[in-house]
C-alpha cells in the first residue's frame, strides 16, 4: 500500500475550527514544556530536602528519606500517575475529592501529572544529592562545625553549594528525563505533545507526518536543554575536580 | 457528611489467573528486551568505539536518537511500523501485532541504553590488558571476546541489572497500545468490575514487591563486588 | 507447521471441489480466504453490546454474531470444508488502517459509515442505526445539550461525537470543558467518578456502558440526537465480489427476521457482564434497514 504524503495537512483547519493542526502541535509543545519545568521545580526542592535528610545524623529522618526514595523508585511511573489521578481523589474525604473533580479537566490532569512527575523525579534527584554530599571530604563538614557553624548552616553555606556543583552532570540527565517522562501524561488525557500526535492521527489519518513532526519537536527540546545545561556546567565547574579548571 | 472510600477487594481473587497471564506478558517483554538489548547494545558499543568513522557515527546516531525520544512515542512509532513490516514479510496477519510491536520497540529502545552502559564498561578495562592480549598474539575480535568483554560485563553487572529493573517498570507503558500486560490487565479488570481504585493499588504493590526485592539483590551484589 | 497444514487443507479442499469452485476465477479477499483457508476478523474489546469480551475473554455481541453469519456464508459460498477464523482486537484509532493494509478482512463492531471513511474503505449494508446523545446521572438536572454550558463533558477520542461536541462548543460558545477519553470504558469512568456531568456518544453504546455500571438505575440517556449514524461492517475497497457476498449474507439475515432475533437477544434480554437488560426497543430507523437493507451513509 503506497502511503500518500501530505505535509500541507498541518496548515489546514481542525474540524472544531479552533486552530490549524500545527496550532494543536504548538499547544502540545507548550503543555510539555510547562509540565516538565514545573515538575522539575518540585523535583529539585523535594529531592534536595530528602537527599539532605538521608545524610543527617538522625536515624528517623534518614529512614523517612529512604522510605520515600524506595517507594517512588520501585513503582512504575504510569502506575504512580494513575494512582494520583484516579485513586487519590476517591480516597480523599468526599467533599475534597469532589471539589478536585469539578475543576477544569485540563487543570486536574496538569496538577496530577505535575505532582506525580515531580515526586517521581525527586526520588532520583535525592539519590544524586545524597551521593554528592557523601562524596565531599569529611573534613569540610568538620571544619565548618569547628568554625562555629550550626549543622544547618554547614549544609547551607558549605556542603550544599559544593555538592550541587559536583552533581550537575547527573542532574542534567534527570532534567532531560523529565521532558521525556512527561509524555506519560498522555495516558490521563493531558494534551501534551504525544497526545496531540495521536489526536492528529485520529483526525487526519496521516500518522507519519504527525509522528515525524512530534519526534522532531522532542529532539529540539533535547538539543536546547543540553545546550543550556552545558553553559550551566561550564559556569559551575569546581576548580581542582575532574572536569574542573582547565 | 464526610464519608471515606469503602474498599472492596473481592474482585481480585477471581481475576488472579488473568492477572497471572498479564504478568507473563510483562516478563516476556522484559526478558526479550534484556537479551536482545544486551546483544544488540554490545554490538552498538563496539561499533561506537571502533576505528571506523562511519560505523561509529551510525551507532552514535542510533543511540542518541533513541535516547532523545520518549518511550511512549517509540512504542507508538513501532505500533505504526511493525504491523506493516510483518505483513510484507509474512503476508498474513499471523502474529499478535501488539505483542510483536511491543517486543520490537523495547528490544531496540533498550539496546540504546544498554550500549551506553556497555561502552562505559569496556572503557573501564585498563588499556594494558589490550596491549597484553595483542602481545600474546590475540586478534582484535579475540581480545574483545576473551579479554575485554568478560571483565567489562563483570564490572557493569550491577548497572545492567538496575537498568533491567527500570525496564521492567517501563514495560507498563504498553498500555498506550492496549496490550494486556500485567498493568493493562489490572486496569481492564478494575474497569470491568468498577473497582479501579483497588486494582491500581494492587498493581502498584506487586510492582513494588518485585522491584524492591530485585534492587536489594543488586545492592548486595554491588557490596560484594566492592570488597 | 501451521502453514503446512493450512496449505495441505487448501490443497485437499481444492482437489475435492475443483470444477465447481473454480468455475469463475476468484479475486481479492475471497481468493485470499480460499488460498489460506482462513479469514481474519476485526472486533472491538469493549463496545457493549456490539462487540466485546465476556468474562472468559470470548468475543460476543450483536455485531459479532452478524459477522459470524457472514463467515458462515463465505464458508458455504467457497465450499470450504473448514475455515479458520482468526480474531484480532482493533481500536477506533487503528481499525481503518488494519483493514486497508490487509491485516484484517472484515470488521463488524461499531464503526460509522461516512463519506470520509468511504474514501479509504468499503462498508457493507448498514447493521445498526444510532443517534448521538448524552448519558447523565438521573438527578443531574441535565435534560439536553444547552444545559451543558460551562460544564465538564466527556466523549471518546476519535469518534464522531468528539467532532460534533467540539464544533458545537466553538459555534455556540457553550464554554464546555471537553474531555476526550481513550475509550468508552474510560469515558464512562470519567462520568461515574464525577469528573464530567455528561457523556456524549452513540445512544446504543451509552446503554451498553450502563450495563457495566455499579447501579444502572442511577443513569439516564437524554437529549436530542445531534446526528443519526449508520454502522456498517468494514472491508477493503474495490473488492466487489467480497462486498456482494457480505451484503448478501447480511441482507438475508435482516429480511428473514434472523437479525431481529439477534437484536432481541442483545438489546431486550439480560446480557453479560452483569446480566442487565438494556431495554432498548427496536427503532423505526432499525425497522427500515431490516426491511430494505442498504449500504448508504447518512451524511
Amino acid at each position: 500500500m503506497a502511503y500518500n504524503w501530505n505535509w500541507s495537512i498541518f496548515l489546514s483547519d481542525t474540524p472544531a475550527g479552533d486552530a490549524t493542526y500545527l496550532g494543536w502541535l504548538f499547544t502540545g509543545l507548550q503543555w510539555t514544556v510547562t509540565l516538565s519545568l514545573s515538575a522539575w521545580l518540585i523535583a529539585l526542592s523535594v529531592g534536595s530536602l530528602f537527599g539532605v535528610l538521608r545524610t543527617v545524623p538522625n536515624r528517623g529522618l534518614a529512614l523517612l528519606g529512604t522510605t520515600y526514595v524506595e517507594i517512588f523508585r520501585n513503582v512504575p511511573l504510569l502506575v504512580q500517575l494513575f494512582i494520583w489521578y484516579f485513586v487519590l481523589p476517591e480516597l480523599l474525604p468526599r467533599e475534597l475529592g469532589d471539589a478536585f473533580k469539578q475543576l477544569n479537566p485540563l487543570l486536574q490532569q496538569f496538577l496530577a501529572a505535575m505532582v506525580c512527575l515531580g515526586l517521581f523525579t525527586g526520588a532520583r534527584v535525592s539519590e544524586q544529592v545524597r551521593s554528592g554530599i557523601n562524596s565531599l571530604p569529611r573534613g569540610q563538614k568538620n571544619a565548618a562545625l569547628a568554625l562555629g557553624l550550626t549543622l544547618p548552616q554547614a549544609y547551607r553555606y558549605v556542603m550544599l553549594p559544593m555538592a550541587f556543583r559536583i552533581i550537575i552532570p547527573p542532574l542534567t540527565s534527570e532534567f532531560l528525563n523529565i521532558f521525556k517522562n512527561s509524555a506519560v501524561a498522555t495516558t490521563i488525557g493531558l494534551i501534551e505533545l504525544s497526545r496531540q500526535a495521536q489526536q492528529l492521527v485520529d483526525y487526519t489519518a496521516q500518522p507519519y507526518e504527525a509522528f515525524i513532526a512530534v519526534t522532531v519537536m522532542y529532539l529540539l527540546i533535547n538539543v536546547t536543554v543540553m545546550f543550556l545545561m552545558r553553559r550551566v556546567e561550564v559556569n559551575a565547574r569546581v576548580p581542582g575536580y575532574i572536569g574542573g579548571s582547565r | 457528611m464526610s464519608e471515606l472510600y469503602e474498599f472492596d477487594w473481592s474482585s481480585i481473587p477471581g481475576a488472579l489467573p488473568l492477572l497471572g497471564k498479564g504478568l507473563l506478558i510483562t516478563f516476556e517483554v522484559t526478558l526479550t528486551a534484556i537479551v536482545v538489548g544486551i546483544v544488540w547494545g554490545t554490538l552498538l558499543a563496539i561499533a561506537r568505539i571502533s576505528a571506523s568513522k562511519p560505523l561509529g557515527f551510525a551507532a552514535a546516531t542510533y543511540v542518541n536518537l533513541f535516547r532523545s525520544v520518549p518511550l511512549v512515542m517509540v512504542i507508538l512509532w513501532f505500533y505504526l511500523i511493525v504491523p506493516q513490516v510483518l505483513k510484507s514479510i509474512f503476508g498474513e496477519g499471523i502474529a499478535d501485532i501488539r505483542l510483536a510491536s511491543a517486543l520490537c520497540a523495547f528490544a531496540l529502545f533498550e539496546a540504546a541504553y544498554y550500549s551506553e552502559i556497555i561502552r562505559a564498561g569496556i572503557q573501564s578495562v585498563p588499556r594494558g590488558q589490550v596491549s597484553a592480549a595483542y602481545a600474546l598474539g590475540l586478534t582484535h575480535a579475540q581480545t574483545m571476546r576473551l579479554v575485554i568483554l568478560p571483565q567489562a560485563f563483570r564490572n557493569m553487572l550491577p548497572l545492567l541489572l538496575t537498568q533491567a529493573i527500570i525496564l521492567f517498570q517501563d514495560t507498563s507503558l504498553v498500555y498506550v497500545i492496549g496490550l494486556s500486560d500485567f498493568f493493562g490487565t489490572a486496569y481492564k479488570v478494575g474497569d470491568r468490575d468498577g473497582r479501579l481504585v483497588e486494582l491500581l493499588l494492587f498493581a502498584g504493590l506487586i510492582y513494588f514487591i518485585f522491584c524492591f526485592s530485585a534492587s536489594q539483590i543488586v545492592r548486595r551484589l554491588q557490596r560484594r563486588y566492592a570488597q | 507447521m501451521k502453514i503446512l497444514t493450512t496449505v495441505a487443507a487448501s490443497l485437499v479442499a481444492a482437489s475435492l471441489f475443483s470444477p465447481a469452485a473454480f468455475a469463475d476465477e476468484l479475486t481479492g479477499t475471497l481468493k485470499k480466504i480460499k488460498d489460506t483457508g482462513s479469514i481474519t476478523l476485526g472486533h472491538r474489546e469493549s463496545s457493549i453490546p456490539f462487540s466485546y469480551y465476556d468474562d472468559q475473554q470470548q468475543v460476543i455481541g450483536y455485531s459479532q454474531e452478524l459477522m459470524l453469519k457472514v463467515v458462515d456464508a463465505v464458508k458455504a459460498d467457497l465450499k470450504l470444508a473448514r475455515l479458520d477464523t482468526k480474531l484480532m482486537p482493533v481500536t477506533s484509532a487503528n481499525r481503518i488502517s488494519l483493514v486497508q493494509n490487509g491485516t484484517i478482512d472484515l470488521e463488524c463492531g461499531s464503526t460509522t459509515n461516512n463519506l470520509e471513511r468511504q474514501k479509504q474503505v468499503a462498508f457493507s449494508n448498514t447493521i445498526f442505526v444510532i443517534g448521538t446523545r448524552l448519558m447523565t446521572r438521573k438527578d443531574s438536572g441535565i435534560k439536553d445539550f444547552p444545559d451543558l454550558a460551562g460544564k465538564n463533558v466527556v466523549t471518546t477520542a476519535g469518534t464522531t461525537s468528539e467532532r460534533l461536541l467540539r464544533k458545537m462548543n466553538e459555534e455556540k460558545k457553550l464554554g464546555m470543558n471537553i474531555i476526550s477519553a481513550k475509550d468508552h470504558g474510560e469515558s464512562f469512568l470519567t462520568l461515574e467518578t464525577g469528573r464530567a456531568v455528561a457523556f456524549m456518544m452513540d445512544d446504543a453504546l451509552l446503554y451498553g456502558e450502563m450495563a457495566k455500571a455499579k447501579r444502572a438505575s442511577d443513569w439516564a440517556v437524554v437529549g436530542t440526537p445531534q446526528s443519526f449514524e449508520a454502522y456498517g461492517c468494514m472491508l477493503r475497497k474495490d473488492d466487489p465480489a467480497f462486498k456482494k457476498l457480505v451484503d448478501g449474507a447480511l441482507a438475508k439475515a435482516m429480511t428473514s427476521g434472523e437479525a431481529e432475533k439477534v437484536y432481541n437477544k442483545w438489546f431486550q434480554q439480560p446480557i453479560p457482564p452483569k446480566g442487565l437488560n438494556l431495554g432498548f426497543p427496536l427503532s423505526d430507523a432499525m425497522k427500515a434497514i431490516y426491511k430494505a437493507p442498504s449500504d448508504k451513509a447518512f451524511d
